[in-house]
């Protein structure tokens, strides 16, 4: 079972926007989708490094800022004739509160 | 002897569990039915056609005094159940019988949620719940105003109902697009056209601030924008609560409603609760399907028969006229789930299918709405529909039979079949254009004008040329903006600029979008045609600009920031050097670079330090240089008559001037100009998007310069003898790209489509023209020749920094 750990409220993301959350290991990427789903992703492009919090969400895809390499914000699957994958994190909206998994947390956060 | 049951409200619910318990055992309890409201039990949904003028009450009572007596009810209608003993099993009525029971049923339905904005108890803000709200609203006539805050169902309904009436209505919605629970961006762009052809003005993205009254009412809401909309009556239609106050107070189990097992018993076993006011498994309930449910299996438990009320999908339509949409299950975006999109702009109807794994799983569906029960079956038996993947969105005519060919229907189609609705021309006026020898779309719009309008029939008068001529029409592959729709920029721009379209949702819809909302190919190409074309109605979208338009900063490789304050015209004084140099030291910048573009690179900011640095810098007076956007960059100027021995006029000043009125504006691609003080051109003027040489008998005006990945020199649009004209003539052609260039076009790539003479005819000969050019301009830069660091740095700062850090402590 998942112990969820409460981030920031849905309105902080704007819709179809990004934001990150700091961890010993990176940051990871926090999205909301037009639809208000919420998905967590490494924010590091698998290609060269790109922030992909800082890309433009459509659908439930991001399109990298550096290169525009478009990625699907559910599995971290490059879309089209790029390969690669970012890491996926769990990620939940509860009565209007985005929540990340607790265990994936503590994991990052243990240097 | 008869066991007694007492029932806490006569609502939908327990209507219709009554029923069902009479039916099935007439004698098996004795029932007093408690009501709040001073009747029985009616149909609530029914209240907007009452309202609306198309039934009465008398149509929607659903159970008459002659039933309850045949049926010994004992009716205490206008009375409120006070408290409950649940120890002694009994209830205190509000004039202070005690009445025993043996079972208690709940159906005390919701109560509507009231913001609590000052103002709010004011005489004349009301709800929409019952029947005495319908008629405080029967009551208006065209004399009034009306306020409905919240474009929900109920909102809608109420406001049509009104505006039915004559009653002149506003709806003031807070989110972005009406019905934002039940429908996406596009259903509600057309929701809200056809709300707006019965007369109702909808303010979306609007937050009220303040209920304003005089002796005692309501006079006007107070939006945070600071517009006042009068009204006599103010509806707040913005959400229900489970009404769970006499439960809690009972000691029952209580959530955000009633909490029920799957028999509908609460935590006290000889206590049933049945509507809106109870939670089952973590939900509650606003629709009426569901409750009818949980209706009958209260009335089997009160019989001791085993039934166990389950969760089901559900589907929303709206009750207003001429407004068909229908909504049901999850149509939000997600991996390995796929839209079928289809839109007809000129009927306006829009369908949208996401299936997942072969199962249509949500539908959204505007305009044409026969064939959502076919489309809510598939959904709700979860059907594999891979068979007729193809012609699935059509519905259930398209089923089982022969391809559909879009081909056979315009082969169908008679000859006065009327093909260009702008021009009124038929199939066969193209018929007999492609027999006189035009061959391909462009022949048909020089000879019939068809198409040559808003260019929705485009593809009609295709299909047209392609039934003709068979193999010898191949259908061109017009470069589309992207994946997202089959449409040329120049040809979305057309419909924007034809069909007043000032939104996205409306360019998506009126221009088949075959996606649900577009992709970072066409959202920021969408998002600066509607803000160039309406720069009053259309509010800019930070989420469709690339990053560094978005963070007004430039992206780095290792994901830090350039921050490049503006140098009017290359010029700086000690003060701003201080200033940046103070700057760089205090936010650790790693690189400080002179540009090409005769000012100072900031390289390498940290993200979360831009608004701080921007803070720094605008106290020292500086502004943002748009280093980062489409928009105007810089206006590299050399010294001129101020210094130079050659200099023929001030060429510094007049940069200055222009880069002081051009900046901010937003263009189809970045716009670079020059000014030199004389033709030894030192501030290589004739490479720039415009480029100013001064001259002893005035300035020369060239544009469509480039020095990047082409090299071009400019050409001479004209002379002029003024600095004033200057500035005006080149307000206007900055003006005149703006509205017709693609997106992503310098100024000489699209000059080289429309001609050189073509921009002169506009802004040399037309002097009107000229002037038109300029007053739209200046009105776009009303609005946008502002510091956008300076609001940021104000307003957004936050939004800058991470949502949360853990990289600080270690979790727990
Ligand atoms: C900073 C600067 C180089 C410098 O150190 O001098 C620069 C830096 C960039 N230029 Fe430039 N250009 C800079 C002057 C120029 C000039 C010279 C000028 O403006 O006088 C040119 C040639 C003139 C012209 O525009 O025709 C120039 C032609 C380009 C082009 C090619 C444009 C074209 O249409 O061919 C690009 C690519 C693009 O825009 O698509 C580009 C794109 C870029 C970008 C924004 C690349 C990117 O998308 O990330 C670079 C950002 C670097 C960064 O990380 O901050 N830069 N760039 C100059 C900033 C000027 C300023 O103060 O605003
Ligand atoms: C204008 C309007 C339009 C609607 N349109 C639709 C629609 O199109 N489709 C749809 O599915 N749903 C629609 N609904 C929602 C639907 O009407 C409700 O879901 C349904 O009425 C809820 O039934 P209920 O029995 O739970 O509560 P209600 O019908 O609200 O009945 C509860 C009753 O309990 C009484 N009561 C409360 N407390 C006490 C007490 N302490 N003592 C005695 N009596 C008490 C109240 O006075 C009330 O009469 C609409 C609602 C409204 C207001
Ligand atoms: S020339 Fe190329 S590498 Fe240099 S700043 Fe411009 S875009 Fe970057
Ligand atoms: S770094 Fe993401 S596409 Fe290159």
């Amino acid at each position: 079972m998942s112990k969820w750990i409460d981030i920031a409220a849905l309105e902080d993301i704007p819709k179809r926007g990004a934001r990150v959350v700091k961890t010993a290991q990176g940051c990871v990427a926090v999205f909301r989708t037009a639809s208000d789903e919420v998905f967590a992703l490494n924010n590091s492009c698998p290609h060269k490094g790109g922030p992909l919090a800082e890309g433009i969400v459509h659908g439930a895809s991001v399109t990298c800022p550096l290169h525009n390499w478009v990625f699907s914000l559910e599995t971290g699957l490059a879309q089209g004739a790029d390969e690669g994958q970012v890491g996926t994190y769990p990620a939940r909206v509860a009565g209007g509160r985005i929540e990340l998994d607790a265990a994936f947390l503590a994991a990052r956060s243990a240097a | 002897m008869k066991q007694k049951l007492i029932i806490i409200g006569a609502g939908m619910a327990t209507g219709r569990a009554l029923e069902t318990l009479l039916e099935t055992a007439p004698d098996a309890y004795e029932v007093t039915l408690f009501n709040a409201e001073p009747r029985g039990n009616y149909n609530r949904i029914m209240l907007s056609p009452v309202l609306a003028g198309d039934k009465t009450y008398a149509e929607i009572e659903t159970h008459s005094a002659q039933w309850y007596s045949d049926n010994n009810v004992t009716c205490r209608f206008g009375e409120k159940i006070a408290n409950i003993d649940r120890a002694a099993k009994t209830v205190t009525a509000q004039n202070g019988d005690v009445l025993p029971y043996d079972k208690l049923m709940f159906g005390t339905g919701s109560t509507p949620f009231i913001i609590p904005l000052p103002g709010h108890d004011l005489e004349g803000v009301i709800a929409y719940r019952d029947l005495e709200d319908t008629e405080r609203m029967m009551s208006l006539g065209p004399d009034n105003t009306c306020v409905v805050i919240g474009g929900g169902l109920l909102g809608l309904e109420a406001a049509a109902g009104m505006a039915a009436r004559g009653v002149d209505v506003t709806v003031v919605h807070i989110m972005g697009h009406l019905m934002e629970r039940q429908l996406d961006e596009a259903a509600g762009y057309l929701l809200r056209k056809a709300l707006v052809d019965k007369g109702i003005t909808i303010k979306c993205s609007a937050n009220s601030k303040e209920i304003l009254g005089t002796d005692g009412h309501v006079r006007a809401l107070l939006l945070d924008d600071g517009t006042e909309l009068p009204c006599d009556l103010l509806v707040m239609a913005v959400g229900i609560r489970p009404n769970v106050a006499l439960a809690s107070e009972a000691g029952l189990a209580v959530g955000r409603g009633i909490h029920v097992d799957d028999q509908m018993l609460t935590s006290d076993p000889d206590i049933l609760a049945v509507g809106e006011c109870v939670e089952h498994d973590g939900a509650i309930f606003g629709l009426v399907a569901p409750l009818y449910d949980q209706a009958k299996v209260a009335a089997q438990t009160l019989l001791g028969t085993h039934a166990a009320f389950a969760q089901k999908e559900l589907s929303t339509k709206l009750k207003v006229t001429g407004c068909d949409l229908f909504s049901a299950g999850d149509f939000a975006d997600g991996e390995g789930r796929e839209d079928i999109v289809f839109r007809d702009p000129a009927r306006g109807v829009y369908r949208r299918l996401v299936i997942e794994n072969n199962i249509v799983i949500g539908a959204v569906m505007y305009g044409d709405t026969a064939d959502s029960n076919w489309f809510f079956g598939l959904i709700r038996d979860k059907t594999d529909i891979s068979d007729m993947r193809d012609t699935l969105i059509f519905g259930p005519a398209y089923q089982g039979g022969t391809q559909l060919d879009p081909l056979a229907a315009v082969a169908a189609l008679p000859r006065d079949a009327e093909i260009c609705g702008c021009n009124g021309i038929c199939k066969g006026q193209i018929e007999d254009a492609i027999a006189a020898g035009a061959g391909d779309l462009a022949a048909i719009k020089a000879t019939t004008k068809a198409s040559a309008s808003c260019g929705t029939c485009t593809g009609l008068v295709e299909q047209v040329l392609a039934v003709t001529l068979g193999d010898d029409f191949v259908l061109p592959a017009a470069a589309s903006i992207c994946a997202c729709t089959d449409m040329t920029h120049e040809d979305v721009r057309r419909m924007i600029k034809s069909q007043r379209l000032t939104s996205m949702p409306a360019v998506w819809q009126e221009c088949g979008w075959k996606t649900s909302c577009g992709c970072h190919v066409c959202r920021p190409a969408l998002n600066f045609y509607l803000l160039a074309d309406w720069p009053l109605d259309y509010a800019d979208d930070p989420q469709s600009r690339f990053i560094n338009e978005r963070k007004h900063a430039n992206i780095q490789k290792d994901g830090t920031f350039s921050v490049v304050p503006r140098m009017w015209g290359g010029i700086t004084t000690p003060d701003e050097l201080r200033a940046i140099a103070d700057a760089a030291d205090k936010y650790m910048v790693p690189t400080v670079k002179v540009t090409g573009g005769q000012r100072i690179d900031l390289l390498g900011v940290k993200g979360e330090d831009l608004p701080a640095i921007w803070a720094d810098l605008n106290a020292a007076g500086m502004v943002s240089g748009y280093a980062y956007s489409k928009g105007l960059r810089t206006v590299k100027t050399c010294v001129g008559t101020d210094h130079c021995r050659f200099g023929t006029q001030d060429s510094t000043g007049l940069g200055i001037k222009l880069e002081k009125t051009l900046h901010g504006a937003w263009t189809p691609h970045k716009l670079k100009l020059g000014v030199s003080g004389c033709p030894r051109n030192c501030a290589e003027a004739t490479c720039k998007d415009i480029g100013i040489i001064c001259v002893d008998s005035g300035f020369q005006i060239s544009i469509g310069g480039a020095a990047g990945m082409d090299v071009k020199e400019t050409e001479l649009l004209m002379q002029v003898a003024t600095e004033d004209e200057a500035i005006a003539v080149i307000k206007a052609v900055t003006q005149l790209y703006r509205e017709n260039a693609k997106y992503l076009d310098r100024i000489y790539k699209w000059m080289a489509k429309v001609g050189l003479d073509w921009i002169k005819e506009r802004i040399q000969d037309d002097l009107d023209g000229r002037a038109a050019l300029v007053k739209r301009f200046e009105l776009s830069q009303s609005i946008y020749r502002h510091d956008p660091w300076a609001a940021h740095a104000k307003d957004k700062a936050a939004s800058y920094q991470p949502l949360a850090r853990f990289d600080l402590e270690a979790a727990e």
